[in-house]
């Protein structure tokens, strides 16, 4: 007798549970777990990296990311509305600017900021917190003006018309009405915006930091020369997660809230 | 009733590139008079309406409310498009405003009434279009009858000296236009001055002043409803009045 579809398809879902355990299973065996946390996780080394990766590593972390995003937020917007004016040469900037800091690596934006403009011109970064923030909050703005350029788009175009025929200005509609509207739909993709700023970080210690503005990764590496051993880079990893699972979890939690409330 | 023209409209002609959809409309409206425009679907009759407070802007022609000329580019438009309400189609509330803030917002960011007045003014309005209770509902929450009326009060709230009507019933369901109508057929009642773009004949039989026939971009025939509805004189009105009502 033929297995029916339902019958098979069952049988099919059993057997992926099935090998997923003896995967793992084999895994568990093959790898010599003893020599895996002697080289990675050393419980004397995780230790010996507290207080420091949290009061100085994650702190100048947070620091370059905040600055990163709220320069870039600011920016972002201001690229937005020029790509949308019905000014020209606006949006011929907005769109140049764009396409360049989006096109070069950060790593390159970087090195050519922090050390290209002192040597062309003289003038130096007045300290390392500004040297790597504001090649940080440049590239994140040209990739948020697209974010937030897609958002005002998404606000239906009866609402802009609805604030002009109330008597509102073009800018006072924008601020009022269409502004806080795409914020709601951008929030989902500027929390991952922010989430990737997190880790672009990372990239600001081949600027030559000095110990106090060291970032999570540099720390991280640092103390792989110090101890002659991965832990401290794994211990980073986890620093990395502890705050970006957060973030994505309440993007998560934000969107199915949205969506219930749609429905 | 006194007879101040609120708005009025010479040699207006719109294209949209090669697509003429305007081609010279004269129209005067008075004070306190309802003013329907009827016509096939792509006569232009919502482009007429939108460009009375310059949603459109005409190719040619002039457009004057109140004694401004809006087609004059020295006219500051959102001045007087505060005065000249207008209700849409898909009642283009503000949806992440309550009932009450969409209709204080205008009279809060435009004629900088105090919070309190505002809120008083709103409060009154959404009553006075039958919306008890629902001062605190976002549009999300509301049918879309009570949403339009909710619309029509936020254009009251600016005193404006008059309403453009674009399609206000077009989206509704069919239970829920009447209500919608109601309220318009009140505001008639009460002196507004009112152009309003329908295909509600009932409604403009029973509350027009004059009905305007239109069809591919020109005023074909106009006059009061019993006229023009009842027995049209041109044979474009006649087609399309059978095809609307015989079905």
């Amino acid at each position: 007798m033929a297995i029916s579809k339902r019958k098979k398809a069952q049988y099919r879902r059993i057997a992926v549970y099935v090998l997923s355990v003896v995967a793992l299973l084999a895994v568990a065996l093959v790898v010599d777990w003893g020599r895996l946390q002697s080289a990675m996780f050393q419980w004397d080394i995780v230790i010996e990296q507290f207080p420091g990766i949290l009061t100085n590593a994650a702190k100048n972390t947070i620091i370059f990311t905040i600055f990163g995003f709220a320069g870039g937020l600011s920016f972002g917007l201001l690229f937005a509305l020029m790509r949308l004016s019905t000014i020209r040469p606006y949006r011929w900037f907005a769109a140049t600017y764009i396409e360049i800091f989006r096109g070069i690596p950060l790593l390159v934006t970087l090195l050519i900021l922090g050390f290209g403009i002192p040597i062309a011109t003289g003038w130096h970064w007045p300290n390392p917190y500004v040297q790597g923030a504001v090649p940080l909050a440049l590239v994140a703005s040209a990739y948020m003006a697209e974010t937030i350029r897609a958002g005002i788009e998404a606000v239906p175009k009866g609402q802009m018309e609805a604030a002009r025929s109330l008597g509102m200005s073009y800018s006072r509609a924008m601020i009022t009405i269409i502004i806080p509207q795409a914020l709601r739909i951008i929030v989902p993709p500027l929390t991952n915006e922010f989430v990737l700023l997190i880790k672009d970080t990372s990239l600001i210690s081949v600027l030559g930091v000095t110990e106090g503005t060291r970032d999570l990764a540099r720390f991280g590496r640092d103390g792989v020369n110090h101890t002659a051993n991965a832990t401290p880079l794994i211990v980073a990893g986890l620093v990395y997660l502890a705050m970006t699972i957060p973030l994505t979890q309440l993007v998560a939690w934000m969107e199915r809230r949205a969506k219930a409330a749609s429905r | 009733m006194n007879t101040d023209v609120v708005v009025n409209i010479t040699n207006l002609n719109k294209s949209f590139g090669d697509n003429h959809v305007l081609r010279g409309i004269d129209l005067q409206v008075n004070r306190g008079e309802v003013v329907c425009i009827i016509g096939p679907s792509g006569s232009g009759k919502s482009t007429l309406l939108r460009c009375v407070n310059m949603l459109e802007t005409p190719t040619a022609g002039t457009v004057v409310v109140l004694g401004r000329e809006l087609t004059d580019i020295d006219c500051d438009l959102d001045e007087a498009r505060a005065h000249i309400g207008m209700v849409f189609q898909q009642f283009n509330l503000f949806p992440h405003m309550t009932a009450l803030e969409n209709v204080c917002v205008a009279q809060r960011k435009v004629l900088k009434r105090s919070a309190d007045e505002a809120a008083k003014i709103a409060h009154g309005l959404l009553a006075r279009v039958g919306l008890v209770e629902k001062d605190n509902a976002y549009p999300a929450q509301l049918s879309g009858g009570q949403q339009q009326r909710v619309a029509i009060a936020r254009s009251l709230a600016m005193n404006p000296d008059v309403i453009l009507f674009d399609e206000a019933t077009s989206a509704l369901d069919p239970e829920l236009v009447g209500e919608v109508l109601q309220v318009m057929q009140s505001l008639a009642q009460d002196g507004m001055t009112m152009l309003v773009v329908t295909h509600e004949m009932g409604f403009a039989k029973g509350v027009a002043d004059r009905v305007v026939f239109m069809d591919g971009g020109v005023i074909v025939e106009q006059g009061p409803p019993s006229q023009v509805i009842s027995s049209p004189v041109e044979e474009r009105t006649r087609a399309f009045l059978s095809s609307v009502l015989n079905h």
